[in-house]
């Protein structure tokens, strides 16, 4: 596999002779060391840091659409480190770095764009814990502050700051190093370095069933054949439960859509990403020029990717209490993702009770901006075959010791 | 948006009404571990496709309801007044 480079784009540029495919087609092999179920950035990640930290290359990611085509397609691409919990700074901000090495790492640009990300307080007791937020990420070395409304102002112009409006801007909390990221560009960047490393990535390829014997796994049935492995991770969002079904383990895990819109695209005129929890809305300019909107996720458990009137209707009532200037923005799209909630906000990554039987799942509207440090932590406990530190708290059995994580204040909503 | 037939007050849209969750049969807490009640409080089957839920009608009469649902259709098969109490699958 070549390397691409600025002579590489002058090369095919002159020569017009296409470029070589990213990655490749293989036939499924009868065995593999470990077998990842779900091709998005998590699976993906898991696959490529396997075989570029760990040496192990033998690793098949089975997707049963195409890569990119579950959660890491749908999300809004922010990405941010400053959570509430130690645990949970330490963990994003470990992602959050990986992913400014990314472009360089994978030799493809996934355009991490770091134009800060500011989360609206529109009441005292927001205002409260956003305070509360800065200090502990700042004890953690995250650059993240309390600022006025006026300084909001000065970095959003466009935002209605008044007295006037119905929920009015008191402050924010700032995060400079937040921002948007080219979401299929970190899955085809690491699709595209996993391959070049001899991971097979097996696209339409189902899981039907998953082989357990004496207590750990043995293979996968795949709608392409059988498959022996010792090793199998759920890396799959929204599938999360019947993966895990499979292997006989019961997940604390409810599956709901979250709803996303997409504007024509306009002049630049929006810098940070905007957050609004009471508004339950987030918003961003990508470098097309459109404006992407989220949402909290529906209000029950569907495994239904349909969009409904009655977000768009409140979502666009919300955007315009922020910036009621986009009154004539035309929406061109709206979509949904399936996120599979969990009873805590935070994810479950581990071994379970069935041996080599993995999961790296449950992670809710936040699962996006982990790809990296998930995929990174995955490989090390399975190269290492013991949990690393950094994730030992989400560990599935915490539900049944009680020891449940409380991410909810930073993870609802506030992407 | 899907609409729920309220044995109430007929047909009515989603958003009256508030999810509460999969239909269970809460433990005795006298009689169980911790581990039992934790798989109550925690655990669920999460189906794609037919399963039984309580919704309550927040909107409308104010009364908790049983509801079969298809979670991948979002079509509504059933919708019945539960006993007293807790909502029974």
């Amino acid at each position: 596999m070549g390397r691409y480079s600025a002579f590489d784009l002058a090369r095919h540029g002159v020569a017009r002779n296409g470029w070589p495919r990213a990655w490749h087609n293989h036939d499924l092999r009868r065995a593999y060391d470990v077998v990842v179920v779900g091709g998005g950035v998590h699976g993906l990640a898991t696959a490529y840091y396997l075989a570029a930290r760990h040496g192990i290359s033998n690793v098949a990611v089975l997707e049963k659409g195409y890569i990119g085509s579950g959660g890491s397609g749908r999300n809004t691409a922010i990405i941010r480190s400053n959570y509430l919990t130690p645990e949970g700074v330490r963990f994003y901000d470990r992602s959050l770095k990986l992913y400014e090495s990314l472009s360089t790492e994978l030799n493809f640009n996934v355009m991490f764009s770091q134009r800060g990300h500011l989360t609206l307080a529109h009441n005292d007791s927001s205002l409260r814990t956003m305070r509360w937020r800065a200090e502990v990420n700042k004890l953690e070395g995250i650059d993240s502050e309390v600022i006025s409304a006026p300084q909001v102002k000065e970095l959003v112009p466009y935002l209605d700051t008044s007295s006037e409006a119905r929920y009015p801007v008191l402050g924010a909390l700032y995060h400079p190093p937040g921002g948007i990221i080219r979401h299929d560009a970190v899955v085809w960047g690491y699709a595209r370095a996993a391959d070049s490393r001899g991971v097979h990535i097996h696209q339409n390829t189902e899981v039907l069933g998953i082989d357990v014997a004496g207590g750990a796994v043995r293979g996968v049935a795949t709608s392409g054949g059988k498959v022996a492995t010792p090793v199998v991770v759920n890396a799959t969002a929204g599938w999360a439960t019947l993966i895990s079904d499979m292997a006989g383990v019961t997940m604390p895990i409810t599956t709901s859509p979250l709803q996303a819109a997409v504007t024509e695209p306009v002049r630049p005129f929006l810098g940070p990403v905007i957050v609004s929890g009471s508004l339950h809305v987030y918003l961003s300019q990508t470098d097309r020029g459109e404006l992407v909107f989220g949402s909290a996720v529906d209000p029950f458990p569907s495994y239904s990717m349909r969009g409904s009137l009655d977000f768009i209707e409140s979502l666009a009532g919300h955007v315009l209490e922020l910036m009621p200037s986009l009154a004539k923005m035309r929406v061109l799209r709206q979509w949904a993702g399936l996120c599979d909630m969990t009873p805590d906000y935070s994810p479950i990554m581990g071994q379970t009770p069935v041996e080599g039987f993995l999961v790296d799942v449950g992670w809710g509207t936040y699962g996006f901006k982990a790809g990296p440090v998930a995929g990174e932590a995955m490989a090390q406990l399975i190269a290492e075959g013991k949990t690393p530190e950094l994730i030992a708290g989400f560990s599935l059995d915490r539900f049944m010791r009680g020891e449940l994580l409380g991410e909810k204040g930073a993870a609802a909503v506030g992407h | 948006m899907i609409q729920i037939p309220c044995p109430h007050c007929g047909e009515r849209n989603v958003s009256e009404f508030q999810y509460v969750g999969e239909a269970l049969t809460r433990p005795n807490p006298d009689g169980v571990g911790p581990e039992q009640w934790r798989s109550y409080l925690y655990l669920r089957s999460n189906p794609a496709g037919p399963t039984v839920e309580s919704w309550f009608h927040r909107a409308g009469c104010r009364r908790y309801l049983k509801v079969e649902r298809d979670t991948v259709t979002n079509e509504v098969t059933s919708v019945t007044l539960p006993g007293r109490g807790a909502p029974q699958p």
